[in-house]
């Protein structure tokens, strides 16, 4: 499951998409909207991205995760739109046999969405908004 | 030829829509294009941060193809 969406995610629906019965470890991430930026208080945000080139992208880190760690049960969804406070913008599900690859190879796969994958927020505040374009801060 | 172009973010506020139609010469590259829209629309990078021609990453001296669909990217900031 590699999608680009504009509805509320899941984070259980996309652990259930990668549990299976040789997985002894899940390691799912949620980001979710954060209520400042750099001390700033923020609104909301509001997510843009290329979808069909976004998911090819996404399936494309699922296949480096294969080479790199030898798993093939990885999820990745992430949201567009207008998102507030506290809300999930990605969930990412990572299952492997043992815990340690799957922490590793679920950080990669968020690593890798900032500096790989064309999808762009835009934080509004108080007095303005702004599109964030920092792709390897954070 | 005619190609498509599409913009996001940062981009798509300075042209002022999501995407348009761009009338080039048969053997143009990516970069006579990006010197086109930097005509049109003065704020438009001419070093934009990335750049995709039928949703692949590319160089900017590619040549293009009638009918291609380019994109162009700010830095991204998903996650």
């Amino acid at each position: 499951m590699f999608k680009i969406t504009k509805e509320v995610l899941s984070a259980d629906e996309v652990t259930t998409e990668v549990s299976k019965g040789g997985n002894g470890g899940i390691c799912t991430f949620v980001g979710i909207v954060r209520n400042n930026a750099d001390g700033k208080k923020v609104l909301h945000l509001e997510y843009d991205a290329y979808p069909a080139m976004a998911e090819k992208k996404l399936a494309e880190i699922a296949s480096e995760i294969n080479a790199k760690w030898g798993l093939s049960d990885v999820a990745i969804v992430h949201r567009i739109g207008k998102l507030e406070i506290g809300e999930a913008a990605v969930v990412i599900a990572v299952g492997a046999p043992h815990r340690k690859e799957a922490f590793a190879a679920c950080s990669y796969v968020i690593d890798r969405i900032k500096e790989f994958v064309p999808i762009w927020k835009k934080e509004f505040f108080e007095d303005g908004e702004v599109w964030v374009e920092e792709s390897l801060g954070h | 030829m005619l190609v498509t172009v599409k913009f996001f973010a940062s981009y798509r506020e300075i042209v002022g829509k999501p995407a348009i139609e761009v009338e080039l010469e048969d053997g143009a590259t990516v970069a006579a294009l990006i010197a086109n829209l930097v005509e049109q629309y003065p704020d438009f990078p001419d070093d934009p941060s990335s750049a995709a021609v039928n949703a692949e990453y590319i160089d900017t001296d590619l040549t293009l193809s009638p009918g291609d669909e380019v994109a162009f990217f700010p830095p991204f900031s998903g996650g």
